[in-house]
């Protein structure tokens, strides 16, 4: 009897954790009808000034050998098509888990022996855009077994765990307050489909990992410095958590 | 120089109305922000934006620290012949920086 007791309440208490939000709703649905509109329309979204900028940095020789990335991968919107929809992930050269921007610098490194571009910098913003706005329309997957499961468990783990002043973990907006408001904004479910976004807050775009440094401070938490392995776990778990929404980079935020 | 884009329609009649819009890469800092020592970040945004048409000028904006960053214009114009719609802008630092597309005009 107390078993059974006991069997239902881990049960209960499991499923109140590491569940997708349902209905799913990308960000996009939670924006007022400007921001919206600003992200529909292809020329007046700001973030593709940095996809127009990451496709002309796509075609422009770096390195050593003077190879540029379309030397290698020919035509992004053939080639890196779905691309996005899969990261993060450990892939096959990588030797832990990477994000978009980790693998662009992966790639710089080590096939055109260039110098790697600074996080959140301009370059690697527009890139990293780029690269991702390929896989538009695509829904995210990633991989959260076998090497990666390891990581997913700790990003799941940060995503519950409350810290800083104001003692608040990711859930306790992001689950259990999404489409409420919080002073005059609309809570999102915390997805990260749409990055990096134009951020109007920024007046620039920025990276997922820029977002979570805001949260951190947010809460008076403190932050990690970019490429941090927590922001890298955090990323898997949110992409996990928002399997199924399609990538829509560069999305417009305010 | 700043990225630009600029969006005309491909192709337009003669004596067509046509929409031209154009986004600029710009930071466009308004002179009120301060850094994290206390210190005013200068004031920095495009004063002037020119537009023209196969050298004669359509379209000139006289920008302040009210437009937002990245700015973004619109404006109308009427198709006359083919040829170049050159944009060129300058701001407060002195920067200049210029764009241009082509139109076919049939008719």
């Amino acid at each position: 009897m107390t078993a059974c007791l006991l069997a239902i309440v881990i049960l209960a208490a499991c499923s109140t954790q590491a569940a997708q939000p349902v209905p799913l709703k990308s960000g996009v649905e939670f924006a007022s009808a400007d921001v919206r509109s600003l992200q529909q329309d292809d020329f007046a979204n700001p973030g593709m000034l940095w996809v127009t900028r990451g496709a002309k940095l796509w075609l422009e020789p770096a390195g050593s050998d003077g190879k540029a990335c379309g030397t290698c991968h020919g035509d992004a919107n053939r080639s890196m098509k779905g691309v996005a929809s899969r990261y993060p992930r450990i892939d096959s050269v990588s030797t832990g888990l990477i994000n978009l921007e980790g693998r662009i610098q992966q790639c710089r490194e080590r096939r055109q022996h260039a110098p790697l571009m600074a996080y959140e910098s301009d370059e690697l913003l527009a890139l990293t855009a780029y690269v991702a706005s390929q896989s538009r329309g695509i829904p995210v997957n990633v991989e959260i077994d076998g090497s990666h499961r390891a990581h997913f468990e700790r990003g799941r783990a940060m995503y519950y765990q409350r810290v800083g002043q104001m003692n608040l973990a990711c859930t306790n907006c992001h689950d259990a307050n999404w489409s409420k408001k919080l002073g005059a904004e609309t809570i999102s479910q915390g997805h990260g489909n749409a990055y990096p976004i134009y951020r109007l807050e920024w007046q620039a775009a920025g990276s997922l990992q820029r977002r979570f440094r805001s949260c951190l401070s947010g809460v008076r938490a403190e932050m990690f410095p970019y490429g941090a392995a927590e922001y890298l776990d955090l990323e898997l778990y949110l992409a996990w958590r928002g399997q199924g929404l399609a990538i829509e980079t560069p999305g417009v935020r305010r | 120089m700043s990225l630009a884009r600029i969006q005309v329609p491909a192709s337009a009649k003669r004596g067509e109305v046509i929409e031209v819009r154009i986004a600029i890469q710009h930071a466009m800092e308004a002179g009120f922000r301060y850094d994290n020592n206390g210190r005013t970040i200068p004031k920095n945004v495009i004063n002037t934006l020119v537009a023209r048409y196969n050298g004669t000028e359509v379209f000139r904006a006289e920008l302040g620290s009210g437009i937002s960053a990245n700015p973004y214009l619109q404006f109308f114009m009427t198709a006359e012949a083919s040829g170049d719609i050159e944009f060129s802008w300058v701001d407060d630092a002195g920067e200049r920086g210029s764009e241009r597309a082509a139109i076919v005009v049939v008719g």
